[in-house]
């Protein structure tokens, strides 16, 4: 009956102008009263009333799903006025003005579940196939190809028809693959799987496996054809897909050996290069990540920029509170390694203790900037993870930093004299306690960087700096204490091979293999894998 | 220098008076007050979570005297800082018991650290409760366990994402400790039970503190890519949890296409993330902040005020602790003294309001009966109940789904008297059963 009176309607809006608006109107006071009725549905019904929603002609329809998928659609408790709350800002969801809503507790959201979520979008995704921008159609392309079992194919076939980017025409086409794969008719089977074939999506290969393992023994004879087609791309795919594992398990575990470089390049400085037995590197860490901390808490509104002014930031902080501790209690210290060792153990607690005073001991909060988050789509069974990528290219430069200012600068030079030869380098006029004092504070100061990117992967809390303090060590042990190259090699070795073993006996044991094989490799050759050679060494 | 011995030397000599008439002073109040022991990690790694559980027994200390103590007596509350260290635990139980006379204990937070004070609290008759949901599998006399057994956590939360959700593949991943080990043999057996095969659970195990989760996600992804519903149940502990979200997020993995259910993730630690990747991810618990009823808003609004911050959260161990100490301020005042026996004797049977609404009632296993509530992650860091069980659901402190346990029950009321009860053999096998 209603289509039929939409028909009567269509066909007058084509001759009368107005009518079109009295359309338009009842689609809009529609709209008003099912948006309404979201307040006290439950999750099952608010699905329901959703896909009504998309189904009316109304350009508010689209911002209005969007909003309640973003968590945005609120209403007004005392008149259940519908909202839409961004930010500060917050209108009416069907006029757009401005509602002024005093208290915090006046507004209720109106709730969204997972599946409801998924509905949304794949009805958001529908209607955006069309729009004008290509990376709007592209996304929701990816979207049907998630929902693809509620897609009509009339919908796929007319967008594909004037779609102009390949890019999303290539989606559009296993999405059409997709559909087809279950249709009743063979020759649409096969085409589907023409279709479909080589894809890396995680969606067909989902579907191939379905549809092969729907087969039945009889089938497997009568539709050989499809059969033998459907196995065939999937063995290929699945080969590619295995191929892709072994890249992407080779980056996880660079990635993984960029934070035990950064981690340890400090300590390399601190233990390698001044012989200290440093237990409070690991709070040099934790330091730098409290102060990006502190930084976002003072610049909320840029993200992106707080963590670029964190990295001097926290050298200066963890730096400085290097060259106090050095000035303080180490300087006494030299040459006594249990006594240091004791030291800068109780260092460690009593920094441990004081930002628990200080900040509280729950953890903090660190936001991510957006161009960190998500992946790098190199194919679709490979998808690089951004703030790894960032985080090996930062350790690198890091490192490569660090080597400049030790074999180009004229601290460089003064710290290398004194680590090689005290007595000698004092009596060329080098100031040797203040190299002392400045070397342990670049240290420091360089665990305070490591603290800024590690902010971004773990949790910003009190301990820290303890879950990266034996790394840090075994690194540095590992590579062959005071040389930065080995520093390098060993952190990126043992980041692959932690990662070689972790899917194959889980991550427990892989890494007791990776301390049992240390411990096994420092028996063989003690000063590990680049030593040292010469005067500094017998002097230790 | 030479000058700075003298001084304070006199120096400390005052200030050890000072302690001794403050001392004095103590101790003369000791008499007429009732001693309430709070056994909660203010340093080390717990003290994340256990912190916020001494400050809310403190609040309630407090309440409970303005509304004029018990049995005419003040609450004196007694503070110990084990410090997350284990053995620690027994030790502060003995002081606090032998040294400080306490009436009550309110603590632990990790089972190790309760299995530590079980044969000190044993041995010399103290009465404590853990607000904490645990594996279950223990009955003690000197123990009443407010916090959820898997029965009213882990099992109600697999049902839910089975009926509800229909996830037919199940990722079982936890940290390497006995809570997660135990729960996740519970859970297989049970999912095994309701027809899942082995091939459709996998089961991951990660040392504490883990942070590098890029494998495990991407072996997430890959196992829910099959075509089937997935879910993961999070058993996984504490510090650990932060950069697992992130890495689910990085690796693009929506709540959408593989929901992530957690029994340690509350309130508490999401005020520590950053929230907008993990909107939609779920935790079962029996208790939210978000919960609609007059008493949780009266309790917010006391913590709000004791806290003197807006911000504070309330979570599910600080509802448990609320329970557990309402329970035991009305069992003293039923029994008219604070003896164990009389208390213990008391408590069975008793009813408080729950701060979800209705009743919570503990039970002849010294465990609650309580609902249990599934909620969704929002974007400010609380959640959105959005399944709960139809009425209250008894603690049971021996699982059914374990062959070890299914026989056994605890009954601390006369004739079994017993925490570990076998119904087949009709013999008690003492407090903790032996496997």
């Amino acid at each position: 009956m209603r289509m039929y009176c939409r028909q009567i309607f269509l066909a007058l809006a084509l001759l009368v102008s107005f009518t079109g608006q009295v359309l338009a109107a009842q689609d809009a006071d529609n709209l008003k009263a099912l948006t309404s009725q979201l307040i006290a549905a439950n999750y099952a019904e608010k699905e329901q009333l959703a896909g009504q929603i998309a189904a009316l002609d109304d350009e508010r329809v689209l911002p209005i799903l969007s909003a309640l998928l973003e968590g945005e659609l609120f209403y007004k408790k005392d008149d259940e006025q519908i909202l839409i709350v961004k930010g500060d800002a917050i209108n009416n969801a069907f006029s757009g003005d401005a509602v002024d809503v005093p208290g915090k507790r006046d507004k209720k959201k109106i709730g969204v579940n997972n599946s409801l979520r998924g509905e949304l979008r794949s009805l958001i995704a529908r209607a955006q196939i069309n729009s004008r921008k290509e990376s709007v159609r592209l996304d929701a392309a990816a979207n049907l190809l998630k929902n693809s079992a509620d897609v009509e194919l009339t919908l796929v076939n007319e967008a594909l028809a004037k779609e102009t980017s390949s890019d999303v025409k290539d989606i559009l086409s296993l999405v059409r693959g997709l559909i087809l794969l279950k249709s009743e008719d063979q020759a649409e089977r096969i085409t589907a799987l023409e279709l479909l074939d080589g894809s890396l999506y995680p969606e067909v290969r989902a579907s191939l496996n379905q549809f092969i393992s729907g087969f039945s023994e009889e089938e497997i004879k009568t539709r050989k054809t499809e059969y033998t087609a459907a196995t065939k791309s999937l063995a290929s795919i699945e080969t590619l897909v295995e191929m892709n594992g072994y890249i992407e398990n080779l980056y996880f575990g660079l990635a993984l050996g960029a934070v035990l470089l950064l981690a340890a390049i400090g300590l390399a400085i601190t233990f390698g290069v001044m012989g200290v037995i440093n237990m409070a590197h690991g709070e040099m860490i934790m330091l730098g990540a409290y102060t990006t901390y502190v930084v976002q808490q003072l610049m909320p509104d840029h993200t992106g920029l707080s963590l670029v002014v964190s990295i001097p930031a926290a050298f200066l902080v963890a730096g400085a509170v290097g060259v106090a501790i050095e000035r303080g209690v180490i300087r006494h210290l030299y040459g006594r390694p249990l006594e240091t060792l004791l030291a800068t153990f109780g260092i460690s607690l009593i920094l441990q203790q004081a930002v628990r005073s200080v900040f509280s001991p729950l953890n903090r909060e660190v936001a991510t900037p957006d161009w960190m988050a998500g992946t790098f789509m190199l194919n679709p069974a490979l998808e690089l993870t951004w703030n790894r990528l960032y985080i090996i290219i930062f350790s690198l430069l890091v490192l490569a930093t660090l080597a400049l200012v030790l074999k180009r600068t004229l601290f460089g030079l003064q710290m290398r004299a004194v680590t090689m030869n005290r007595p000698m380098a004092s009596s060329m006029g080098i100031r040797t306690g203040w190299v002392d004092a400045l070397t342990f504070g670049l240290g420091s100061g360089i665990a305070g960087i490591a603290g800024v990117a590690l902010s971004q992967l773990t949790n910003v809390g009190p301990n820290l700096g303890q879950a990266y303090i034996i790394d840090s060590f075994m690194v540095v042990v590992f590579g062959g204490v005071g040389n930065l190259w080995g520093t390098l090699v060993a952190a990126m070795s043992l980041g692959v091979a932690n990662k070689i073993f972790e899917p194959i006996a889980g991550a427990v044991l892989a890494k007791i293999l990776v301390l049992v094989f240390i411990i096994l490799f420092i028996q063989k050759r003690p000063r590990g894998l680049f030593a040292l050679k010469g005067r500094a060494v017998e002097n230790g | 220098m030479k000058t700075f011995g003298k001084n304070s030397l006199s120096k400390a000599g005052k200030v050890l008076a000072m302690t001794a008439l403050a001392a004095g002073v103590s101790l003369a109040n000791a008499a007429d007050t009732i001693k309430v022991g709070v056994l909660h990690s203010l340093s080390g790694t717990m003290a994340i979570s256990e912190t916020t559980l001494k400050d809310t027994v403190l609040m309630m200390v407090e309440e409970q005297n303005k509304k004029g103590g018990l049995l005419g007596k003040k609450l004196e509350p007694v503070v110990v800082d084990p410090a997350s260290n284990w053995p620690l635990f027994a030790e502060k139980t003995r002081e606090l018991l032998e040294k400080d006379k306490v009436d009550v204990i309110f603590g632990c937070w990790t089972s190790v650290s309760r299995k530590s004070v079980l044969p000190v609290i044993e041995e010399l008759n103290g009465l404590m409760f853990y607000p904490v949901q645990y594996e279950g599998e223990e009955s003690s006399y000197n123990v009443f366990y407010t916090g959820a057994a898997p029965n009213q956590q882990a099992i109600p939360a697999v049902d839910y994402l089975m009926n509800e959700v229909g996830v037919k593949r199940w990722v079982l991943a936890g940290t390497d400790y006995v809570y997660p080990r135990t729960t996740n043999k519970i859970l297989e057996s049970y999912l095994k039970s309701k027809g899942v095969a082995e091939k459709d659970i996998m089961i991951n195990y990660t040392p504490f503190g883990h942070s590098d989760w890029q494998t495990i996600v991407s072996d997430i992804k890959k196992f829910g890519g099959a075509g089937v519903k997935t879910a993961v149940v999070s058993t996984i502990n504490g510090d650990a949890n932060v950069p697992f979200y992130k890495e689910l997020a990085n690796q693009g993995v929506s709540a959408e296409d593989i929901p992530v259910v957690a029994f340690s993730v509350g309130e508490e630690e999401l005020s520590g993330f950053d929230t907008k990747p993990l909107v939609g991810h779920l935790a079962a618990w029996n208790y939210f902040m978000s919960a609609d009823s007059k008493e949780n808003d009266e309790f917010i609004k006391a913590w709000h005020e004791f806290t003197k911050s807006e911000d504070r959260v309330t979570n599910d161990p600080m509802e448990a602790t609320y329970i557990g100490f309402e329970m035991w301020a009305k069992a003293v005042e039923k029994a008219g003294t604070t003896d164990v026996a009389k208390v213990e004797a008391a408590m069975i049977g008793i009813e408080v309001p729950n701060l979800t609404g209705g009743m919570a009632k503990m039970n002849k296993n010294h465990h609650l009966s309580k609902p249990v509530l599934i909620g969704e992650i929002q974007e400010d860091g609380q959640f959105d109940i959005v399944w709960e069980t139809d009425g209250v659901v008894p603690g049971d402190a021996w699982t059914d789904f374990l062959p070890e346990s299914k026989n056994l029950i605890s009954d601390w009321t006369a004739p079994v008297s017993c925490g570990n009860y076998n119904v087949v053999t009709k013999t008690c096998g003492g407090a903790v059963a032996t496997e």
